[in-house]
C-alpha cells in the first residue's frame, strides 16, 4: 500500500462528498438561466441539506428498521461508488476493489434498497415509485454494462483505472465504437439518475412520480441523506462519462502537484457536463412511463451496436 | 482388516441417513423423538459428510465394489473431484435444511411423521448415491430411487387434488427424463461392451453416436434440472412439496441433474463439438430468460421461487455451453474460467435458494398462506425470517457483495474473452449474449424485490397477520447456516476457486488456483489485476464503515430527535392496506413489456355491472404449443391401441397363439 494511492483516494472522497451537492446546484442554476427564470444560489443545495439535518424525522407508524437504516446504507454505496471511479489518479486504493461489473451491481445494491424502503412504509406512492424504479432499473442497467464492455474489450480489461490509463495515456486513436456507447450512456444516465424525459426531479405530481414517489415518506436528516446520495449518484456518473469518454487530464504521474491541476480539469469537465445536462432537460419532455422501454432500449441497441462496430472494425489493430 | 477410505467414510455417512429413516419409521408418530433427536442427527451427518468430501476433493480419486445389487452386477462407486464437489454441496446444504426441519414438523400434517423421516433421508441417501455411483445400472437405481423418494414426499399432503395432480406431473417428467438417460447410458455401454463408467471412460465411441449419447444425455438430464421445454414440473411440484422438501429438491436435487451432464459430457465422453456448446448454451439462456419472466408475475410466492430456481439452472448451463465452447476449441484456461463460474453458481443457488425456501416455509406455518396478495408487514411480526430472507433475496438478486454476485461476475468475465474464439462469427455472437445475462440479472432483482417487498414490507394486507409469529428455535439455526453460507460464499472467493481447482483440472485440464490466490486473500482476481479485479472484503467492509460513520456523524453533529406520525403519501387522507402494490400490480410492467411471453385471459367487467370483476389468468404458452398436443396424441395413440383389448379370453389366447407362431418363424429363420 503506498500512501500517495491513500492520498488521491482521501482526495477524490472528499472531493466527492463537497462537490456533488454543487454539481446539483449547477447544473439547477444552469437550467433556471436556460428556461428564463431567475436561479437559485450555486450553494443551495447545502442550504437545503442543512435545514433537513436541522429537522427532526418525522417517521411513519408503521416504518420498520429497514426503512430507517436504508439512507445510511445508500448514502455509503453511493460514496464507495464515488471514490471507485478514477478521476483524479488511476492509482487509488479502491480501484482494484471493485470493476465495471462491480460498480454497476453496486448501484443495483443501492437502487434495491431505495426500493425496499418505498415499499416499507406500505402506502400506495411508496409501491409505486418502487415498481417504476426496478422497473427503469432492469431497462437501463444491461444497457450500462453493455457501454462497460465496449470500453473493456477496447482496453482488454473491466478494471476501470485500466480502462482509462489506455483510453487517456497509451494510443491516440479514435473509436467509433466509444462514440455509440457514448450516447447510450448519456441516455442510460439520464433515466439512472432520475431526470427528463424519463423522471422530474422537480415534481410531486402523482403520475409521473417516480424517485420522488419512493422517498415520499422521508424527513429530516433522512431525507438530508438521501438527497445528498443522489447528489453523489449524479456526479458519479458524469465522472464515470467523463473517465470513458473525456479521459484526457488524469495525470500519469504519482505526485501531488499534478493532483491539483487534474482537479482544476476536473471542475471544469463537471461545468461543461452539468450545462449539456441542464439543456438537455431544457430541451426534452417528460414521457409516459411506459415509453421508457423504448428510451431505454433505443440506449441498450446503441451499447450493443457500439460493441458489435467494435468487433467488426476495431478488433483487428 | 483392508483400511478404511475416505470414499468408505463417506458410503457410511450416507447409509447412516438411511439408518435414521429407519429409526423414523419405526416409531411413526413419535413427534419428539423424531424432530428432537434423529433430524439434528441428519443434519450433523449432513456436515460430515460434507467435511469428508471437501478431502474426498483433494484425495485423488478412490474406488470400491459395493456387495450390493444383482448378484452378476454389483455397485461400482467412485470418489473423486467432481463427486466430491457435488457431495459437499449436498452435505452443506443438507445440514442447514435437517435442522431447520427438525423444527418444522407440527402435528397432523399429511404423511405421518416417521414415515416423512424415512422418506426424506432416503432422498438424502440416493442422492449421494448418484453422486458415487460409477456404473450406469447404480446410477439408475439411485437416480429412480430419488425420484421415488421426492414424489412421496411432495405428495405428502396428498388428500389436496392438486397436489396430486403436482406429484403425478412431476413423475411423468422425471420418469420420461430417467429414459433418456438411460437410452445414453446404453449408447456409451452398447459401444463399449460394459455397463461400468469405467469401461465408458476408455473406450471412444466413434461417429454420430457421441452426439447421439449427448443429446439424449441432455434431454433426460435437462427433464430432471428443469431446462425450457421440459421445466412444466417445477413451477407445479415446489409448491405442492413441504417448504424443507422444495428447499432440498431445488436446492440440491436440480444439482443431481448438472453433476450428471457434466459426468456425461467431460468425463464419460472423449471429445466435446463445439455446436454442444453453443446448443446448451442458447437452451441455457432461453430457459433463464423464461423463467425470469415468469418469476417476475408469480402471484404465489413458491411458485415465484420455482421459477426463479429454472432463471439460475438456465444460466449454470450458459456457463456449462461456454465450457463445452471453450474446451472444444482448445483453450483450457478460459474453460476452466467458464466451469468455476457455472460450479460456483451452482453451489451459491443451492444455498441461496434453500434459504429462500426454508423463509417461505416459515411464512406458511405462521401466516397459512402462500399467496403474495395476502401477506405483507411480515418484518414486524416475524423480525428474524425477515432478515435472514434478506440476505437471500440480496444473494438471488446477484448483488454484491454476497455470493450471487461473485458466480455472475466470473461468468460476465468469462464472456468477456468469447471476443477472441478462433471461429468466424461466434467471437461477434457470443459478447451479445453477455448482454441477455445482463438484463436477466436486472430482472432477477424486480422479482426478488417484488417477493420481498411484498411478503415483508408494507402493512399487513389481511387481519390474521397481527397473529404471525416468527420461526422457532431450530428454524432459526437452519437459516442462520444457509444465511452464512451465503454470506461466506461471497466474501471469500478465493477459497471457493481454490476449492474449484481439482474439479476444474480433472474436466478440462486446466485450474484457476495460482491465478486466484496469487493476490492475497481480499482480492479476487482470476486472469490477473490489470484484467479485472473485484474485492469483496474493501467492498463490505468500506459499507460497514461508512454507514456507521455516517449514522454517527449525523448524531454527533445534529440529533437524533424523531416522532413517530401517520404516513404522509401525498398527503391523502384515506389510506388502508388494500390500496399497496399487489403482486399483480408489481408484476404489470413486466406483462406489459413481455406480453408476447404469456398466454393471457382478462374478463373486464362492463360498465353496466353491479358487480364488477376484473380477472386476468397468465399461463405457460408452451402448455398450448407443446404439452397438450402431445398429450392429446398419446391420447389418440392408446385409444387406437385399446382396440386390442377385447376383454374376452378367447382372444387373448389367441394373441398368445399368434405371439408364440410368430416367434417360432423368427427364431426357425
Amino acid at each position: 500500500m503506498n500512501f500517495y494511492a491513500l492520498f488521491a483516494q482521501l482526495l477524490e472522497l472528499a472531493i466527492a462528498l463537497i462537490l456533488a451537492p454543487i454539481l446539483t446546484g449547477w447544473v439547477n442554476q444552469c437550467r433556471a438561466w436556460l428556461q428564463n427564470r431567475s436561479a437559485p444560489p450555486l450553494l443551495q443545495t447545502y442550504y437545503t441539506l442543512s435545514k433537513l439535518f436541522h429537522k427532526d424525522v418525522l417517521l411513519a407508524h408503521n416504518a420498520s428498521t429497514l426503512f430507517r437504516a436504508a439512507p445510511y446504507i445508500i448514502f455509503s454505496c453511493m460514496a464507495l461508488a464515488s471514490s471507485i471511479v478514477p478521476t483524479l489518479s488511476t492509482d487509488l486504493i479502491f480501484s482494484p476493489a471493485a470493476d465495471a461489473i462491480a460498480l454497476v451491481g453496486l448501484f443495483a445494491l443501492a437502487r434495491v434498497f431505495i426500493a425496499l424502503a418505498g415499499m416499507d412504509v406500505g402506502t400506495a406512492f411508496g409501491s409505486l415509485g418502487a415498481r417504476r424504479e426496478m422497473f427503469i432499473g432492469f431497462l437501463a442497467e444491461p444497457a450500462l454494462l453493455m457501454v462497460f464492455f465496449t470500453a473493456s474489450l477496447i482496453s482488454q480489461s473491466t478494471s476501470l483505472s485500466t480502462i482509462v490509463e489506455t483510453l487517456a495515456h497509451n494510443e491516440i486513436a479514435i473509436y467509433p465504437s466509444l462514440a455509440f456507447a457514448g450516447v447510450a450512456f448519456s441516455m442510460v444516465s439520464l433515466a439512472e439518475n432520475a431526470r427528463v424525459p424519463i423522471d422530474n426531479p422537480t415534481t410531486h405530481l402523482e403520475l409521473t412520480m417516480v424517485h420522488e414517489a419512493m422517498i415520499l415518506e422521508y424527513s429530516g436528516r433522512h431525507l438530508a441523506l438521501i438527497e445528498w446520495a443522489a447528489c453523489l449518484k449524479l456526479f458519479a456518473y458524469s465522472c464515470i462519462g467523463i473517465a470513458l469518454f473525456f479521459p484526457f487530464g488524469i495525470p500519469e504521474a504519482s505526485d501531488p502537484a499534478s493532483l491539483l491541476i487534474a482537479a482544476a480539469i476536473l471542475v471544469f469537465k463537471l461545468a461543461i457536463g452539468g450545462f449539456v445536462l441542464a439543456l438537455i432537460e431544457t430541451l426534452s419532455a417528460k414521457m409516459r412511463i411506459f415509453r421508457a422501454p423504448e428510451f431505454l432500449g433505443t440506449a441498450f441497441l446503441l451499447a450493443v451496436l457500439a460493441m458489435l462496430v467494435h468487433l467488426l472494425l476495431e478488433a483487428g489493430r | 482388516m483392508r483400511q478404511l477410505l475416505l470414499l468408505d467414510w463417506v458410503l457410511i455417512t450416507a447409509l447412516g441417513w438411511l439408518a435414521i429413516g429407519l429409526v423414523g419409521v419405526s416409531f411413526p408418530r413419535r413427534l419428539t423423538l423424531i424432530s428432537r433427536v434423529l433430524f439434528p442427527l441428519g443434519a450433523i451427518f449432513g456436515l460430515v459428510l460434507a467435511l469428508l468430501a471437501l478431502s474426498g476433493m483433494v484425495a485423488g480419486t478412490q474406488v470400491r465394489i459395493l456387495p450390493l445389487g444383482l448378484p452378476d452386477l454389483p455397485f461400482h462407486v467412485r470418489l473423486d473431484a467432481l463427486s466430491g464437489f457435488f457431495l459437499f454441496l449436498l452435505g452443506a446444504t443438507a445440514a442447514g435444511i435437517s435442522i431447520y426441519t427438525a423444527g418444522y414438523f407440527r402435528k397432523g400434517e399429511g404423511t405421518a411423521p416417521g414415515l416423512q423421516c424415512l422418506l426424506y433421508h432416503i432422498f438424502l441417501t440416493s442422492m449421494a448415491f448418484v453422486m458415487l455411483a460409477d456404473d450406469g445400472y447404480a446410477f439408475m437405481v439411485a437416480w429412480e430411487t430419488m425420484a421415488l423418494s421426492s414424489f412421496f414426499l411432495v405428495t405428502s399432503e396428498h388428500r389436496h387434488a392438486e397436489i396430486r395432480r403436482a406429484g403425478y406431473l412431476y413423475l411423468l417428467v422425471a420418469h420420461i427424463g430417467a429414459v433418456g438417460i438411460l437410452l445414453s447410458f446404453g449408447v456409451m455401454a452398447g459401444s463399449a461392451g460394459d455397463y461400468t463408467f469405467d469401461a465408458m471412460r476408455d473406450f471412444s465411441i466413434l461417429g454420430f453416436w457421441p452426439t447421439i449419447a449427448f443429446l439424449l444425455a441432455l434431454f433426460g438430464f435437462g427433464a430432471k434440472a428443469g431446462l425450457l421445454p421440459l421445466h412444466i414440473w417445477l413451477p407445479e411440484a415446489h409448491p405442492a412439496a413441504p417448504s424443507p422438501v422444495s428447499a432440498m429438491m431445488s436446492g440440491v436435487m436440480l444439482k443431481t441433474a448438472i453433476y450428471g451432464m457434466l459426468r456425461v459430457s467431460f468425463d464419460l465422453l472423449h471429445a466435446q463439438l463445439w455446436w454442444w456448446g453453443i446448443l446448451l448454451l442458447l437452451i441455457g439462456l432461453a430457459t433463464a430468460l423464461f423463467g425470469v419472466i415468469f418469476s417476475a408475475i408469480q402471484t404465489d410466492m413458491k411458485r415465484l421461487l420455482a421459477y426463479s430456481s429454472i432463471e439460475n439452472i438456465g444460466l449454470i448451463f450458459v456457463g456449462f455451453g461456454l465450457t463445452l465452447v471453450f474446451k472444444s476449441f482448445l483453450l483450457p484456461h478460459l474453460a476452466a474460467l467458464a466451469l468455476t463460474a457455472t460450479l460456483y453458481h451452482c453451489l451459491n443457488h443451492a444455498f441461496f435458494k434453500s434459504l429462500l425456501f426454508l423463509c417461505t416455509g416459515s411464512v406458511l406455518h405462521a401466516t397459512g398462506e402462500r399467496n403474495l396478495g395476502k401477506l405483507g408487514g411480515l418484518i414486524h411480526r416475524m423480525p428474524w425470517v425477515t432478515w435472514l430472507a434478506l440476505v437471500g433475496v440480496l444473494a438471488s438478486a446477484g448483488l454484491p457483495p454476497l455470493n450471487g454476485f461473485v458466480s455472475e461476475w466470473l461468468l460476465l468475465q468469462s464472456f468477456l474473452f468469447t471476443s477472441g474464439l478462433p471461429q468466424g462469427y461466434l467471437n461477434m455472437l457470443l459478447p451479445v449474449v453477455a448482454a441477455a445475462i445482463a438484463l436477466i440479472a436486472a430482472l432477477a432483482g424486480f422479482a426478488m424485490v417484488k417477493f420481498f417487498g411484498v411478503v415483508f414490507l408494507g402493512q399487513p394486507r389481511e387481519e390474521k397477520l397481527s397473529q404471525a409469529h416468527d420461526a422457532g428455535r431450530l428454524e432459526r439455526i437452519g437459516l442462520l447456516w444457509l444465511a452464512a453460507g451465503c454470506i461466506l460464499l461471497g466474501l471469500f472467493p478465493n477459497v471457493v476457486i481454490a476449492l474449484l481447482d481439482p474439479v476444474t483440472r480433472l474436466l478440462v485440464g486446466s485450474g484457476l488456483r495460482d491465478a486466484a490466490s496469487s493476490h492475497g486473500w481480499w482480492l479476487l482476481a482470476p486472469i490477473s489485476e490489470d484484467r479485472a479485479s473485484y474485492s469483496p472484503a474493501i467492498f463490505f467492509g468500506s459499507i460497514a464503515l461508512f454507514t456507521p460513520l455516517a449514522y454517527w456523524a449525523v448524531r454527533r453533529y445534529y440529533h437524533g430527535r424523531l416522532k413517530r406520525v401517520p404516513a404522509w403519501d401525498c398527503g391523502f387522507p384515506l389510506q388502508t392496506s388494500r390500496m399497496q402494490d399487489t403482486a399483480e400490480g408489481f408484476g404489470q410492467p413486466i406483462r406489459r413489456i413481455f406480453s408476447p411471453f404469456f398466454k393471457r385471459t382478462r374478463e373486464h367487467p362492463s360498465p353496466f355491472d353491479t358487480q364488477p370483476r376484473y380477472r386476468s389468468v397468465v399461463e405457460d404458452p408452451l402448455w398450448y404449443w407443446l404439452y397438450l398436443p402431445i398429450a392429446r396424441i398419446v391420447d389418440y395413440g392408446t385409444r387406437l391401441i385399446a382396440f386390442l383389448q377385447q376383454g374376452r379370453i378367447a382372444i387373448y389366447l389367441l394373441y398368445s397363439f399368434v405371439t408364440l407362431l410368430a416367434l417360432l418363424v423368427v427364431t426357425r429363420g
